[in-house]
């Protein structure tokens, strides 16, 4: 079954699925009772959601929201798997755990084939958050401010630490608002494009004192910078690991030499240590490796020699002697009970930011097509058989009301900004609900319309939901 | 699922022809009109029904003539399939034609047993009269395709008229003069049928049973004598008597009297009955599902026994069905007639429906317990589907692909579950074993061949039919009660088994017929079908349609018989040319090599013996020097 809800409206759909499931009786008690804590708050907070009212607000039947909840509970095995549309909201982090709260209300968790997995984009997603690329984390998901971890760290590296954490990006945006950032190292991310409400993000990076890019392509936001230094591949030119969706950490290594002129990461990262004085030696990906190893328990037993030997491990992985986990939370059926209780977490629906009116009448919500990847800096330089002109997608009933036909251009106007875009006709898509991706700023500047509405807990703006008006315009 | 379509769409009357199949879709996500307020926020995924595709395909391709891109897209939607799967199915059967045809075609029988009787010279004269093969003309008007055997060998040459259209219809026409090909083309593209009289004509069956009204008639004593569309009919000529029986005896003694019959499968491979019926039996549980399918895509060219039975006795078939359901605990069954044998299908359907009607078929059959149910399901132009698990994936709404063995169809077989699948004589059979028991069954025939057997008999050969014979009869002896050697009157060859079979000279006459004496002569008795072949049959131009029909019919599957059904082809043309590579003898060297690798590394028969028939010609005369 596929529920069409209506953008930004997953917590009333969860909230009804979870009030549904306790009064039908379906709801795994035992496992509540043994491994959870707040299921009464819980409780009173979904009793709110009737499937009338869900039905309301996400527009989905209640019969459907009805059958779709006792199939969830009666499964022998579910899993709950997401992508962006949970998380480019302002309220991302109560989108999820009011999933979470499914998988706790029914047992669904910690058990083979269960469980609740955001599905990553990109092959290492999970190896940046392993590796301490997040604003509180060490390597290993260890809190930069707890002093111990701190302090391990501070012996290990020679150096002294921050004991505060840092900024996520939309931090970093505000700081250079504000003038508290004035200089910015950039990794193999192109914020020029892929940030919301792009005429203020442009306008910050121009304003910076001093930017330094780093990437395998000349984008955007190395065509700001001070200072580009172009690096190699890290999939085929360079040595190293990389972590999947299932938390599985496997061997990479070069296939081919970098072009002349480019060069891997950490040479590039060794060099400049070496420049502000501090020698690290050869950038030797092993000893590297087997340094995280001593720093990160999570990742202990993982020598090069098991990985390649076992087709890569699923951290945690403590040990030599063992074989990494094939799921999470399996603590949480152990007789008696390992570690603390699973909160459930009693979380109220709220609309998108940017609401419908009659002045700004479309929800506009945006995606990925098959053949590109976010601003199309991987992409966009390979042709592609399925690849079509950046294009305001409709539903065909939409592009008869407006008394449009496919290849027209239409001016689309948000609170922020407008852009032309021709338009095409997708049955996939409702009455009322538009799509654009941010492949292409070249042909249709989407973030020129996207609203900065940022989650203040993931520091995510709200890319999928965004209130548009379409209006005719002269063919260009 | 990812669907891409092209932007073609159904016409109103391909949507009608998928919708009587299917009724009427339910969303706008399955084909259906697009309601927003409903389908812009939910769609239920359709419940998996791709078994449903090749009636559905047919259903277009006999509404409308042919299966266009725009009727696979709405099928698409229709069953959640890809369009890409869809036409590789359609593209698979050479009754659905994915090019625009006329209305109205003529299916001319080109293959072996018409081709002695004429088939030659017909197409040759309608080629004058109509143009060439498969070309319509300018104003699209009706057009006459070349046919492998459509199993009418016994009033040969045969054709197939199929019409298209609101009412479709078809006519066979055996045997076929140009003119009556041309006449019938011209009437049935003018006007519809205007009976079901007409819609169903069939001939009598008396005349393809030349031994009617004898009393060596066991298994086909019914036929010609009793109306094959009346269930009390057959109920007063001893009808369900045996399936009475097996209900009060249970399945353990039904299964006891199988085996004690020592009932060898008559599709071909001769496998023991009763060890199948057996194995079935032992896998039964609660709650497991098995499957009874009778194998009635009888393609072996020259090959029309298990038709004169459908025709003519069909409730012989489902009661043999229900009795197999009660042994191996099947609730549900199938029957695969192929597309070629309208006639069969229609007699089959409408005996379905009485059955069901007087609670011989359904829940609760003559007051027992038992429950079992029979499904029709058409062929539709592929002689790799009589192979049992290619017939399997076809019934699923695959491309007719055989697949690997094991797991044996007792196994995991019709939707991967157990299943008994057993050929049309087969199944007649134990009506017999049943009443008079399996050891009596067993002292009939020869020591390793029990029973009676039907011989298809076509070629020159004066009576041509289907005869029943107790197994162990010499060749000669059939021959003599056929009337003899027509044509000439002087033998040059004797054609067992059909294409895949092999030949035996006059020297051979009397090899005794059962499934020891024909291996002992190193033939086989396959199929039943007994061609004979005079002396003013052209050998070379036999032996090159045999290998013509292997190269059409080799599903392409597996490498050794896709390649090699081309080059044994490319070879015998050489031959035939006399310009062989090298020597003849080192290309009687090749074939030999070639149809070795076929054996050993073709997954199913038709490519372990697409060489058999060509190879004891070479063995038996020298041809080509």
């Amino acid at each position: 079954m596929w529920l069409g809800l209506d953008v930004g409206s997953d917590i009333s759909l969860a909230n009804a699925m979870g009030r549904e499931i306790i009064a039908a009786g379906l709801a795994d008690k035992k496992f509540i009772e043994h491994s959870t804590s707040g299921f009464e708050a819980y409780r009173e907070c979904v009793e709110k959601y009737t499937l009338e009212r869900a039905e309301r607000e996400t527009g989905v039947p209640a019969g459907a929201i009805r059958e779709t909840a006792h199939a969830y509970a009666k499964a022998k095995r579910a899993q709950l798997c997401w992508t962006l549309g949970i998380t480019e909201h302002h309220n991302a982090v109560d989108n999820v755990l009011a999933l979470i709260n499914l998988a706790l209300l029914t047992g669904h968790v910690g058990r083979y084939g269960s469980g609740i997995n955001p599905l990553r984009g990109q092959n290492n997603v999970q190896g940046g958050g392993d590796m301490g690329a997040i604003p509180d984390r060490f390597p290993g998901f260890q809190h930069v401010e707890n002093d111990e971890i701190r302090a391990k760290f501070e012996k290990a590296w020679g150096a002294k630490l921050d004991p505060k954490r840092g900024w996520h990006l939309s931090d970093m945006f505000r700081a250079m608002e504000r003038g508290d950032l004035t200089a910015l190292y950039v990794l193999g991310e192109n914020p020029a494009d892929s940030e919301a409400d792009r005429h203020r993000t442009l306008k910050l990076l121009k304003g910076l004192d001093f930017m330094v890019v780093q990437d395998l392509f000349y984008t955007n936001t190395a065509a700001l910078a001070d200072v580009v230094l172009p690096a190699a591949a890290g999939w085929c030119e360079s040595e190293g690991t990389v972590t999947s969706s299932e938390r599985r950490v496997q061997r990479v290594r070069s296939a081919v030499p970098p072009p002349e002129g480019t060069r891997d990461d950490l040479a590039i990262l060794f060099d400049l240590a070496r420049r502000f004085g501090r020698d690290w030696g050869e950038p030797a990906p092993e000893r590297i490796w087997n340094e995280l190893r001593q720093l990160s328990p999570m990742h202990g037993g993982m020598t090069y020699a098991r990985l390649e030997k076992m087709g890569g491990i699923q951290w945690p992985c403590y040990d030599e002697s063992h074989p990494g986990e094939l799921f999470l939370h399996g603590r949480l059926w152990a007789e008696p009970l390992v570690g603390p209780r699973a909160p459930f977490s009693a979380v109220e629906f709220e609309p998108p930011v940017d609401v419908l009116n009659a002045d700004y009448p479309i929800r506009l919500t945006t995606g990925r097509r098959l053949d590109s990847f976010n601003t199309g800096v991987q992409t966009s330089l390979y042709a592609s058989p399925l690849r079509k002109q950046e294009a305001l997608e409709l539903s065909p009933e939409d592009g008869r009301r407006y008394n449009l036909h496919e290849g027209e251009k239409v001016r689309v106007s948000s609170r922020r900004g407008s852009v032309i875009a021709p338009v095409r006709f997708d049955p996939g898509l409702r009455q009322g609900l538009a799509f654009l991706t941010l492949h292409s700023h070249d042909q249709v500047a989407t973030n020129d319309l996207t609203i900065d509405a940022v989650d203040p807990k993931s520091g995510t703006a709200e890319f999928k939901a965004t209130a548009i008006r379409i209006e005719k315009c002269a063919e260009a | 699922m990812d669907l891409h379509f092209t932007a073609d769409r159904a016409t109103d009357a391909e949507k009608s022809a998928v919708d009587s199949e299917l009724g009427a879709a339910e969303s706008g996500w399955s084909g259906g009109t697009r309601r927003m307020e409903n389908d812009g926020h939910v769609a239920v995924s359709l419940a998996p029904r791709r078994d449903l595709l090749l009636p559905v395909l047919h259903a277009i391709q006999r509404r409308i003539g042919w299966i266009s891109p725009g009727a696979i897209n709405y099928v698409a939607s229709r069953l959640d399939l890809p369009p890409a799967e869809i036409h590789g199915v359609a593209s698979f059967y050479a009754m659905f034609s994915l090019t625009p045809r006329p209305r109205v075609v003529a299916h001319v029988c080109d293959d072996i047993a018409c081709l002695i009787r004429g088939a030659g010279s017909l197409c040759a004269q309608l080629e004058k009269k109509l143009g060439p093969a498969g070309k319509p003309d300018a104003a699209g008007n009706p057009t006459w395709l070349r046919s492998p055997c459509l199993g009418m060998c016994e009033r040969a040459p045969a054709a197939l008229i199929t019409a298209s259209g609101e009412t479709p219809h078809e006519r066979v026409l055996a045997p076929a003069s140009p003119d009556s090909i041309a006449s019938a083309l011209q009437q049935m593209s003018s006007s519809q049928p205007s009976s079901a009289k007409e819609k169903h004509e069939a001939p009598d069956p008396k005349q393809s049973l030349p031994q009617f009204g004898t009393p060596q008639l066991r298994l086909l004593r019914r036929v010609g004598r009793v109306n094959p569309a009346s269930i009390q009919d057959y109920q007063s000529n001893g009808g369900y008597e045996a399936l009475k029986r097996a209900i009060d005896i249970g399945p353990e003694r039904v299964v006891r009297e199988v085996i004690d019959s020592r009932l060898l499968g008559r599709g071909g491979a001769a496998f023991p009955t009763g060890k199948k019926w057996e194995s079935l039996l032992l896998a039964r549980k609660p709650g497991c599902t098995h499957y009874v399918v009778c194998n009635a895509d009888e393609s072996e060219p020259g090959t029309f026994k298990d038709r004169i039975i459908m025709e003519g006795d069909p409730f012989a078939v489902l009661e043999g069905m229900t009795i197999a359901a009660l042994a191996v605990g099947a609730t549900k069954g199938f029957i695969y007639v192929r597309g070629e044998y309208p006639q069969a299908a229609a007699r089959l359907t409408h005996a379905i429906k009485q059955a069901r009607a007087h609670r011989l078929l359904g829940q609760a059959i003559l007051g027992s317990a038992l429950e079992f149910d029979v499904e029709l399901r058409q062929g539709a132009g592929a002689y790799i589907c009589g192979e049992e698990t290619a017939l399997f994936n076809s019934i699923e709404g695959f491309r007719g692909e055989p697949r690997n063995k094991p797991p044996f169809p007792t196994q995991a077989g019709l939707f991967r579950k157990p299943t008994l699948v057993n050929n049309v004589e087969t199944l007649v059979n134990i009506s017999e074993i049943i009443l008079n028991g399996g050891a009596a069954y067993a002292r009939t025939g020869t020591a390793q061949s029990s029973g009676a057997r039907l011989f298809c008999l076509s070629g020159n050969i004066k009576r041509p039919g289907v005869y029943e014979m107790p197994f162990g009869i010499a060749l000669k002896d059939l021959i003599a009660a056929a009337g003899g050697v027509d044509g000439t009157g002087r033998l040059q060859a004797v054609l067992l088994g059909g294409a895949a079979g092999s030949f035996l000279s006059p020297g051979e006459l009397d090899t005794p017929l059962s499934f020891e004496g024909t291996r002992a002569a190193g033939a086989t008795l396959g199929s039943g079908a007994v061609i004979v072949l005079d002396d003013s049959v052209d050998m070379k131009e036999f032996l090159l349609r045999i290998a013509r029909f292997f190269h059409e019919e080799t599903c392409g599957q597996c490498v050794p018989c896709r390649v090699g059904t081309e080059r044994q082809q490319e070879l015998l043309h050489r031959l035939v040319a006399r310009k062989p590579l090298g020597s003849a003898a080192q290309e009687i060297k090749l074939l030999n090599e070639m149809a070795q690798a076929m054996r050993d590394a073709s997954i199913c028969g038709l490519g372990q013996t697409a060489s058999s028939a060509i190879l004891s010609a070479t063995q038996r005369w020298n041809l080509f020097s």
